[in-house]
């Protein structure tokens, strides 16, 4: 058998599951859809000895549609989310973001908590959450709290979760009218993990001035990095193709992504700074209602 | 080592078994059922060799313990022929020549199984994406999606008949 011993726990509602994970504080770990964490379990680089399974917590899987926005339970299938007329609608960033996320087989069980609490460097959705400025609902041993997107991750592979608490749903406020996202990766094979990625969301105002930008690479630092001060160059102006490339250029200058086997730095700084060209572009375009 | 009950059911027939909560779908499937065609390559979800079905979607079995399967139904590539009629989808696989060595081809069987069911006259870029995750290290996957292409045919026709 490939993972190390462990005792296998499926709470039926989350306060069992908050317990669970109280009890046996570090040594437990919360497996949702599995697909980062079962890989690591049969290489052995995770040994827990406790594992806290959420599949079997109905109140965890939902979706749903407020007057805010739209609000995804923690354990919902990024499938799920591929599948809906309702995230394609209200929230088409989101699901545009879908099909980027690892293989259809993965999406299968891959959960929307699972890949905000697992935050790989490389993955979509942080970056997403990041550009959408999602709230992320945590439930722990002392109640309730909402993590805002930009507190929330807070290195690789760590966000500000404690180790009793759980992710049990993401909010995903409105976007304004004008409003036009992309979301652009660069990966060696479909389904790979990005070498460098963008997710973006221009709105415009009745003059066709640009009244809000924000700007999300992934793949390129530890966490998800908002480029601020390439947004700021976008606000307030009307995007012309020379404002463009000078944001491009500005929301790389600062990036210090690392060299591994897939990638160096290099290249990941120059990709990055292509997508976010494109990106702005195709946001735009949409904003405009050039493209669908 | 404490082992927990499990009851699911696969191609069709309840099964009801003790197994440590570190086993994963396929180990329980090739060792405990004697179900070897479903195939492990890396084992760590990255080959999709070890795809199977579960509740009807396309999933990796290694990336699943045996016990999260409590109550659910798998199918894998032995529960796709009838008797000794094959699949249509194994039939297009045969006639178009879509594998070679045939390890991996029960992972793309069930991969395009659920893509079919979902989408019954996908594009060729359709069918490129959805068998991404799953690797062939002989065919040069051309013959994959002519076999994918083939079996949507098929499915078509006997839809029709």
């Amino acid at each position: 058998m490939k993972p190390a011993v462990f005792d296998y726990h499926a709470p039926a509602i989350v306060q069992e599951a908050v317990e669970l994970l109280q009890r046996y504080g570090e040594d437990a770990t919360v497996l949702a859809g599995g697909q980062s964490l079962v890989p690591l379990m049969n290489l052995r680089l995770s040994r827990p000895g406790h594992v806290v399974d959420l599949n079997g917590v109905p109140e965890l899987d939902y979706l749903t549609v407020d007057g805010e926005g739209i609000v995804v339970g923690a354990t919902t299938r990024q499938r799920t989310l591929e599948r809906s007329d309702t995230v394609r609608d209200l929230c088409p960033l989101l699901w545009r973001a879908m099909p980027l996320v690892g293989h259809f087989q993965v999406r299968n069980r891959g959960t929307v908590g699972g890949s905000l609490a697992h935050a790989d460097p490389a993955s979509e959705l942080p970056a997403v959450a990041l550009v959408l400025q999602a709230e992320v609902g945590v439930v722990g041993p002392t109640g309730r709290r909402d993590v805002k997107a930009e507190d929330f991750f807070i290195d690789a592979y760590t966000t500000a979760l404690d180790s009793a608490e759980i992710v049990e749903h993401v909010r995903f406020p409105s976007l304004p009218g004008g409003t036009g996202t992309a979301i652009l990766e660069v990966a060696r094979r479909e389904g790979d993990f990005a070498m460098a990625g963008v997710a973006a969301s221009l709105t415009l105002d009745p003059e066709g001035l640009c009244s809000s930008a924000r700007l999300a690479l992934f793949g390129v630092g530890p966490t998800p990095v908002r480029v601020i001060k390439a947004e700021r160059i976008l606000e307030g102006r009307a995007i012309t193709e020379e404002l463009v490339g000078e944001a491009a250029a500005m929301a790389v200058q600062d990036l210090d992504p690392s060299s591994d086997v897939h990638a160096s730095a290099a290249y990941r700084k120059r990709v990055a700074g292509v997508l976010v060209r494109r990106a702005i572009a195709e946001a735009l375009a949409r904003a405009t209602g050039e493209q669908t | 080592m404490a082992q927990v009950a499990l009851r699911l059911k696969v191609n069709g027939v309840e099964h009801e078994a003790l197994v440590e909560p570190r086993l994963t779908l396929a180990d329980f499937l090739r060792t405990d059922l004697g179900l070897t065609g479903t195939h492990l390559g890396c084992e760590h979800g990255v080959c999709g060799a070890c795809t199977v079905l579960l509740d009807g979607e396309a999933v990796r079995s290694c990336l699943l313990f045996a016990v999260q399967t409590e109550g659910h139904e798998v199918i894998t590539i032995e529960g796709m022929a009838q008797g000794e009629e094959l699949h249509p989808i194994q039939e297009a696989f045969w006639e178009q020549h879509g594998l070679q060595c045939g390890f991996c081809t029960p992972g793309f069987i069930l991969s395009a199984y659920n893509l079919l069911q979902e989408n019954a006259q996908p594009s060729e870029e359709e069918i490129q994406a959805a068998i991404s995750g799953n690797l062939c290290r002989c065919t040069g996957y051309q013959s994959i999606v002519a076999s994918v292409k083939a079996a949507a045919e098929k499915l078509q026709l006997q839809r029709e008949s």
